[in-house]
């Protein structure tokens, strides 16, 4: 038996390799660090959530987050409720929110929210109460009409049919846990506000549901 | 270089001629092992940071609140049916028609498979079959998609369709009202609502699932309830 050379040809190997590190390091999408962790009931569904969502946020406590995706939208939102709320944001208070992805601070934390840095967002994340939603000062209301009004104008600047997959949806992202008269505040909140078409945001149920 | 070179033909020059006359051929293989590692490093790395799925979402629309009696719609009693929930995540409670204050008695419901499913699909068999028919027809190719999605719809919005009301109260967890309506789903019920429970039916309701909130059941006058 001739003694075969121990070194093989490891190219075909490494050109996999880089490969699927292209692969995966292309279609890797890092998810900000989210305000508050939920874990959201499972059920059979198998819809996809849309690109271009309003997403509230309630966690166990009942706290509301909110967050909207598009950049120029943020910026546009950001403008409409200081001039709601008198509230005069700079520039760069603006920049920072265009990035910002879940808060849940109401209208009068918010400066300062934007301008702290990672931490202390974090401790305002802790000790927050949400965004309010009682009727006296509804503010997630402000904030579902201005963000559906600054969608609805940036749809318009890019050309999307309002009527299309690709217009803004409304997604509700709730724990298990959470008490459902919480959940229905915002609902309500929603409906006062003609919006009745939502997404709430499941698990997929492992076990086949089908029957 | 070369410019260079040809200005001092003597010293700094004529040494670079000479060494590279020098320099022998080195091999042109590289070792390549530590990219490679590094290149498994990477791939390893994302292979497990990345997380395919998606956010799977259920799509809902909630009726708009009637602002006067005409608008509210009107369910034939023997298609009603509603589902209470309480503050337990795995059982709801159950009646059928409208409710009576005196004679209506809330029935006990699982949410587990052999319970509000099996109660679904024997209230829904027709449509359910129906359905399971298109989806048949469907899958073999022989509807298209707007015909099927249509057809769908239209057996599900059926006049002699059950229709379920799903209450809530401020017990209520928001998975139970979850599971039920992705039992709804699941079982093909295409009418339902969730609505919060009425006064008259939270009485009863609560002696039933918490007594101590109408000052426990043996004060309770009407205590006919189960």
């Amino acid at each position: 038996m001739p003694r075969s050379s121990p070194s093989l040809d490891m190219t075909p190997m490494v050109d996999l390799a880089f490969l699927l590190v292209t692969f995966f390091m292309l279609t890797t999408k890092f998810r900000a660090a989210e305000a508050v962790v939920v874990d959201t009931p499972s059920s059979t569904s198998n819809i996809i959530l849309p690109e271009n969502v309003m997403l509230i946020t309630v966690d166990t406590a009942g706290r509301v987050f909110y967050e909207i995706s598009g950049r120029d939208v943020r910026t546009t939102l950001l403008d409409r409720m200081g001039e709601l709320y008198k509230i005069q944001f700079t520039e760069e208070d603006k920049q920072r929110f265009a990035v910002m992805t879940m808060f849940g601070q109401p209208m009068k934390n918010i400066k300062a929210y934007l301008a702290a840095d990672e931490r202390g967002r974090k401790e305002m994340d802790l000790t927050t109460k949400g965004i309010p939603t009682d009727s006296l000062d509804n503010q997630l209301g402000q904030w579902i009409m201005e963000g559906y009004r600054a969608a609805a104008a940036d749809g318009a600047n890019k050309g999307i049919d309002p009527k299309s997959d690709k217009a803004l949806r409304f997604a509700i992202k709730a724990d298990g846990k959470t008490n459902y008269n919480k959940v229905k505040k915002v609902i309500q909140t929603f409906k006062e506000r003609e919006i009745f078409r939502f997404n709430l945001i499941t698990n997929l149920e492992t076990e086949g549901g089908e029957s | 270089m070369a410019q260079m070179n040809t200005d001092e033909a003597g010293g700094g020059g004529g040494k670079g001629k000479h060494q590279k006359k020098r320099a022998k051929k080195s091999s042109t293989n590289v070792d390549m092992t530590p990219m490679v590692d590094l290149a498994f490093l990477l791939l390893t790395f994302f292979m497990l940071a990345t997380t395919f799925s998606k956010p799977k979402t259920l799509e809902i629309t909630f009726p708009k609140d009637a602002e006067n009696k005409e608008q509210k719609v009107k369910i034939p009693d023997e298609l009603a049916t509603t589902f209470l929930i309480g503050e337990e995540t795995d059982e709801v409670y159950y009646y059928n028609g409208k409710f009576q204050p005196d004679t209506t008695k809330f029935q006990k419901l699982s949410l587990a498979k052999d319970g509000i499913r099996k109660f679904l699909l024997n209230k829904n068999r027709d449509i359910d079959n129906e359905i399971k028919e298109l989806e048949k027809k469907f899958k073999a190719g022989q509807l298209a998609d707007s015909t099927f999605t249509r057809l769908r719809s239209a057996a599900k919005g059926k006049i002699t369709a059950p229709f379920v009301i799903v209450k809530t109260c401020k017990l209520s967890k928001y998975k139970t009202v979850i599971d039920v309506i992705d039992e709804l789903n699941i079982c093909n019920v295409g009418k339902y609502a969730v609505v919060d429970m009425s006064d008259a039916e939270l009485y009863p309701f609560y002696q039933i699932v918490k007594p101590e909130l109408v000052g426990g059941a043996a004060a309770s006058p009407t205590a006919s309830t189960n």
